[in-house]
């Protein structure tokens, strides 16, 4: 595994909302093709970024947490700060336009 | 800037792909640029082919744009997982530029950027988009478990979609703005006897409603001018594809829709040494199979046009 976190219904308190960090959650499964296409860039925005924590959370597995944050829709990803979603991204986009959503927190 | 290439192919999928088989394999060290995000096309938003010739039980349109992939691959096609951000065509030299900034030239360029799903123009469908409206069945059908959908569209696709999404949603209204399908007949034969599949005929979807998230659709009959309530948590949008175009627009020759147009029988642009394939140029078969065939086709227009300028 590589630079990203995964966290699960389980830790999601402990690693994302109480987390000092500001974090950005991933929300993916195995069966969406346009997941499977961010991830990569995902992890090359960790790698590079150690002030934030990128985390991933499947939801096939997760379902209690994609559910309390009405996840209807993958790839989302959400940016939590001090417990609250401060930025909700969603859909496959190509790695300058995600640095440019996420470029206020990094 | 690099050395100049023989050839570049922009955009993957079937085209794209078989395009880089063939170019590879007569030595011309192709140059693919998949794009970031759009990697595979088209197919890797589907679940099951069972058309592509040769897999008897079917194949996951996923694992065969990867099989094309790794076939491209080992004939030593030159595949980057990045965005074509502007082209000019003109010139004997033409140059790429990825999404990196770096400036790429090659003598002859295939065009094979596919297609992109048309959205409905309603103002609420941006609004919810992600929060009940979707293009991406395979994503987004698990979210709908037991709750009440719609699909609008009448082709292939929507069949496929509204098929697929009955596996977790408790209905699936089909919303098709005349009374009979374009559909293939299987696709339709399979959908009609499917007791949670309904449909709702000459209906256009005039409005999304729901605050946060989808609660219903308004439908407007296409006969009676009638409008009415649909109450859906979810909508998915298949209504066709516009050619992606944009990067070569004012550059090749377009037709009145967008498709890059070739010469007949052929995959020649109106200039000399770009070609292109797949549903770039094509709005009448549209298949992974006819897809792959042109991109062949211009694999060996490309090659004859650099023998011929050598």
């Amino acid at each position: 595994m590589g630079a990203t976190k995964i966290v699960t219904d389980a830790s999601f308190a402990d690693d994302v909302l109480m987390s000092d960090k500001t974090v950005v959650v991933d929300f993916w499964a195995e069966w969406c093709g346009p997941c499977k296409l961010v991830a990569p860039i995902l992890e090359e925005i960790a790698s590079a970024n150690e002030g934030i924590v990128i985390a991933k959370l499947n939801v096939d597995e997760n379902p209690q947490t994609s559910a309390s944050y009405g996840i209807t829709s993958i790839p989302t990803m959400n940016v939590y700060k001090g417990g609250q979603v401060v930025k909700t991204i969603i859909g496959a986009k190509p790695k300058a336009a995600l640095m440019a959503d996420l470029a206020p927190f990094l | 800037m690099s050395e100049p290439r023989n050839v570049i192919i922009v955009g993957s999928g079937p085209a794209g792909y078989t395009a880089a088989i063939y170019a590879a394999r007569a030595q011309l060290a192709p140059l693919l640029f998949e794009g970031s995000v759009t990697a595979g096309g088209a197919l890797m938003n589907t679940t099951e082919v069972e058309n592509f010739p040769g897999f008897v039980d079917g194949i996951m349109g996923p694992a065969l744009m990867e099989s094309m992939r790794g076939q491209a691959d080992r004939f030593g096609a030159q595949l980057v997982t990045d965005d074509v951000v502007s082209m000019d065509l003109s010139g004997d030299l033409k140059t790429v530029v990825d999404g990196s900034g770096t400036t790429h030239t090659a003598r002859a360029v295939i065009l094979a950027m596919g297609s992109a799903y048309r959205e409905l123009g309603l103002t609420n469908e941006k609004r919810l988009s992600g929060h009940g409206v979707s293009w991406c069945a395979t994503c987004d059908g698990f979210f709908f478990r037991e709750q009440d959908i719609a699909v609008v569209g009448g082709g292939d696709s929507a069949l496929e979609e509204a098929t697929f999404l009955t596996r977790f949603a408790k209905s699936v209204t089909l919303v098709h703005r005349r009374d009979a399908l374009r559909a293939s007949k299987i696709m339709q034969e399979r959908a009609f006897a499917n007791d949670k599949l309904h449909f709702a005929w000459n209906s256009q979807v005039e409005d999304i409603l729901g605050d946060n998230k989808v609660s219903g659709v308004v439908l407007r009959d296409t006969v009676t001018g009638a409008a009415r309530d649909l109450p859906v948590t979810g909508l998915f949008v298949a209504i066709g594809h516009d050619p992606r175009s944009e990067l070569v627009k004012g550059q090749v020759d377009l037709d009145d829709e967008g498709y890059v147009l070739v010469e007949d029988r052929s995959t020649r642009t109106s200039i000399d040494g770009v070609f292109a394939c797949g549903d770039l140029v094509d709005h009448t078969y549209r298949q992974a199979i006819t897809a792959a065939g042109s991109g062949c086709a211009a694999a060996l227009d490309a090659e004859r046009f650099l023998a011929a300028t050598e």
